[in-house]
């Protein structure tokens, strides 16, 4: 009998390691692979071989000697370091997430590396040279929210990145001394897919843009920056018919009407544009000049364009196609209405304030925009809405529109303010956001909200991943309600709210589950920290102190689980209990 | 004194803004609100405020900003509660809680002061004050700052789209607007934007008399405008100076003015003699 079931039992284990390798190969997504690992020791193995993309969510969480030991054969790495709200200055410089030790041992353990996407993190110069002496193969570069380089760094991946296929610099702090890194691509270098520079400031070479983009036939993405006219863009269309991608810089020129006409039969042959972006300092007038190119168009970012409802009414008439749009709120609740007028297919909007800092000024959208644009596109499901003022019913009936949201980001811009028509808290509208989008992953709170708003949010946000709240609830219940009633919570982000000890520690059993917890400007102290690590260790609870106020007050707290324990790399304003 | 008629608490105009107080309401007759459940009526002072009347400006009101609303299109539509804005930009006027006392013979609207604001939590701070917020990433700030610091840095006005976005300042009011030049055809569309989102001022009157023409104000019938009534239309032009609104043909207005202040006529009194000798200068 025994020798039987091991017989049996050795059969099944006889597959072979090579199949399960291509069978593995065809899992793309990490919770996939992630599952696979966990089966049995054989297909641990397999992945962990197999393996060749990591995402590392939070660079702390693991440290590159770990990652390089379980998975030898990784190609393409992405790297996200400082917290979320480090974007809006809560985290100090020095912080950390600086990439060279990652880079030094990817260059002993990876030298075919491939790829690397990089998010918040800190890259110098030298790190950039490093990236560009150390791997031959080097094909992917990609720095979003990134800061510490400048564009010197820039010239180093230009020159000895031989097999560069993209290059994708977006939103940095980067220190832009001068454009002349485009100028040094080689001559012989053609392998060029994506190339977007469209955060750099400083004037590039024309001409080696002009050549650059000349020999370069699969060029798929090209967004310039600002320093480029309307005239170089018109030429450089002309060499790239075949673009996908476009971000036209600033599109702004005197043109004579025949100008005008050569323009407009460029981007008419512009086929395969399915985004676009730029439009910086458009006019009406020229605008006209890129509808041809729109048919086709899924994805339309004008957040950096102080377009007006009339031209963006007209604008959109000619997408029919779209499916995502950035705008200003230049556009008000009168573009607004174009938007639901002309977008039925539109599932992903993103309105970003003009002028956030005048608090003098009434201005931007209001619910009525978001309205119309709830009635108009059912489809909706991502948005990031910023505005002065909002009503409980005005949300309660765009969720009855749109009842598929994954990602409801309201960001009332005055913080606590009620419901402008009734006085209330806007506990409602986010109590009618969760009951009724169950598919809720992303939600983002504002305005005036008591533990109410979090009781629903605990009730009902069964799916909810990623929470951000800011000057909100009433004690220390609301996060309670949070911790124990939603099951799947990755990110918590907390700021200016009267959370204290006893709610941080309501989540002792979550926090190994989750990515991360931030708490800042709540009423956490030193002690109930120091508590919270002490009983799992398996955390890293740092805080940052920053000045010497009081020392038994804990301003700003990160949590995270890790694998690789405290971190070394501390600033003196960083303290890990 | 007559500012104890007034009532002030009952008829209390929100902006919306953290702390606001929430006064007692009290519903009554004929001037209750049309709907219980909070939409809101926005108030006409046009026709209770009795001959010669000044048009709801009472100097007994020191820190609060006053001023009528109009119910032209005051009725709540369906999207949610917005009442008159004329101007594309969106802008909700400031809406009306009433519960008018038909008492008062001029049921002012009041805007509390922000700075006097208190909530729940303890005083609001102004936003310049709180750090990473609202939550927009530095590189957009940044992006978005150096962008109007573009267009001419003494100016308010934003170019873009040739939409000419001017801001628009009321005396004694704590909010500014911002209104879009290019939206308008003539002085009298944006007269009555301007009066949506204000109060009834000067340049309604202009037009019932018929005073704007190619030519520009007589200087009799600006003398005309500027007794009639408390408030006064200026506005600041390329070189700098404040103009009153009205003296040149609407063209070169949009293209020189830089913002606009409703200021109290009194203080306008000087601009005029200014104002008509650069008209002639320019004719």
């Amino acid at each position: 009998m025994q020798s039987m079931e091991s017989t049996r039992s050795t059969r099944s284990l006889s597959f072979p390691d090579k199949v399960l390798h291509r069978v593995f190969t065809h899992l793309t997504s990490n919770e996939d692979r992630n599952s696979v690992s966990l089966v049995c020791k054989t297909w641990y193995n397999a992945d962990r071989l197999s393996r060749s993309k990591v995402s590392i969510r939070n660079c702390y969480s693991v440290s590159p000697e770990i990652l390089v030991r379980r998975f030898p054969n990784v190609r393409c790495v992405t790297l996200k370091g400082k917290p979320r709200f480090s974007d809006f200055n809560l985290v100090p410089p020095d912080w950390g997430a600086d990439v060279h030790a990652w880079l030094v041992a990817f260059a002993d353990k990876y030298p075919l590396l491939e790829e690397l996407s990089l998010k918040r993190m800190v890259v110098s110069d030298e790190s950039l040279e490093f990236l560009a002496f150390s791997f031959p193969d080097f094909k992917r570069l990609s720095l979003l929210s990134c800061d510490g380089f400048t564009t010197d760094g820039l010239e180093a991946i230009a020159s000895y990145c031989k097999n560069l296929t993209e290059f994708d610099i977006q939103e940095n702090g980067v220190e832009d001394t001068s454009g002349s890194w485009l100028s040094y691509f080689l001559e012989s270098f053609t392998s060029l897919e994506v190339l977007n520079f469209a955060n750099l400031s400083s004037e590039v070479d024309f001409d080696a843009l002009e050549r650059l983009v000349s020999r370069c036939k699969s060029l798929k993405v090209l967004k310039v920056n600002r320093s480029v006219s309307l005239e170089q863009l018109q030429k450089l269309l002309v060499l790239a018919p075949q673009l996908v991608e476009l971000g036209t810089g600033s599109f702004s020129q005197e043109f004579s009407a025949h100008q005008f006409v050569d323009l407009e039969s460029c981007f008419s042959s512009c086929k395969n544009i399915q985004s676009l972006s730029g439009l910086c300092d458009a006019t009406a007038r020229y605008l006209p000049a890129i509808y041809p190119a729109c048919a086709n168009l899924t994805f339309l970012n004008l957040s950096y364009s102080a377009m007006g409802s009339d031209e963006l009414d007209e604008l959109l008439m000619h997408c029919p196609c779209l499916q995502r749009l950035w705008v200003l709120d230049t556009v008000g609740d009168k573009g607004l209405e174009a938007v639901g007028s002309n977008c039925p297919l539109l599932e992903e909007l993103r309105v970003f304030p003009s002028d956030p800092f005048d608090d003098d000024t009434i201005q931007g959208v209001t619910e009525a925009g978001f309205l119309a644009v709830s009635f108009g596109c059912p489809r909706l499901h991502y948005v990031l809405y910023f505005c002065q003022q909002m009503t409980n019913a005005a949300v309660a009936t765009i969720v009855q529109n749109c009842p598929d949201f994954t990602h409801f980001r309201l960001c009332i811009m005055n913080p606590r303010q009620p419901d402008y028509l009734t006085n209330e808290p806007m506990d409602e509208a986010f109590g009618a956001v969760v009951k009724t989008c169950t598919k809720l992953q992303r939600l983002s709170v504002s305005g005036l909200l008591t533990d109410l708003a979090f009781e629903y949010i605990g009730k009902h946000a069964k799916n909810l991943e990623v929470l951000s709240i800011a000057f909100a609830g009433s004690s220390d219940r609301g996060m309670q309600c949070v911790m124990e009633g939603c099951p799947k919570i990755r990110k918590l982000e907390i700021r200016d709210c009267l959370f204290g000890d006893a709610a941080l520690l309501s989540g002792l059993d979550k926090y190994e589950s989750m990515r991360s917890l931030w708490m800042s400007s709540c009423n956490l102290t030193m002690d109930g920290c120091r508590l919270l690590a002490k009983k799992m260790p398996r955390l890293n609870v740092e805080v940052i102190q920053e000045d010497e106020s009081d020392d038994s007050e804990a301003d700003k707290v990160y949590v995270y689980r890790t694998v690789a324990g405290p971190r070394k790399d501390s600033p003196p304003s960083v303290f890990t209990l | 004194m007559e500012k104890f008629g007034l009532n002030l608490k009952a008829t209390e105009l929100r902006l919306g803004l953290p702390g606001s107080e929430s006064p007692e309401r009290q519903s009554s007759d004929e001037n209750s609100n049309k709907n219980k459940k909070g939409n809101t009526v926005v108030l006409s002072l046009k026709g209770l405020a009795g001959p010669g009347a000044k048009r709801g400006y009472s100097d007994a009101i020191d820190s609060k900003w006053v001023f009528s609303g109009n119910t032209s299109d005051g009725s709540i539509n369906n999207n949610g509660g917005k009442c008159v804005s004329g101007s594309d930009s969106g802008l909700c006027c400031p809406v009306v809680k009433e519960s008018g006392s038909a008492q008062s013979p001029k049921p002012v609207v009041v805007v509390q002061e922000k700075k006097s604001h208190t909530h729940n939590h303890g005083s609001a701070p102004s936003k310049a004050q709180i750090v990473g917020w609202p939550p927009i990433r530095s590189f957009r700030k940044n992006t978005m700052s150096s962008h109007s610091a573009k267009n001419d840095d003494d100016s308010e006005a934003k170019l873009g789209m040739e939409c000419l976005y001017v801001k628009v300042s009321m005396d004694g009011a704590p909010y500014l607007r911002k209104v879009d030049l290019k939206t308008y055809g003539s002085y009298m569309e944006l007269s009555s934007a301007l009066e949506k989102m204000f109060s009834c001022f000067t340049i309604g009157q202009c037009g019932s008399h018929n005073v704007l023409s190619r030519d520009g104000l007589s200087e009799s019938r600006l003398m005309d405008l500027l007794h009639g009534s408390e408030y006064v239309l200026t506005y600041e032009d390329k070189d700098g100076d404040w103009m009153l609104v009205g003296d040149v043909p609407w063209e070169m207005f949009t293209n020189s003015c830089k913002r606009l202040r409703i200021m109290k006529s009194s203080e306008a009194i000087g601009l005029a003699p200014r104002a008509m000798e650069k008209c002639r200068s320019r004719n």
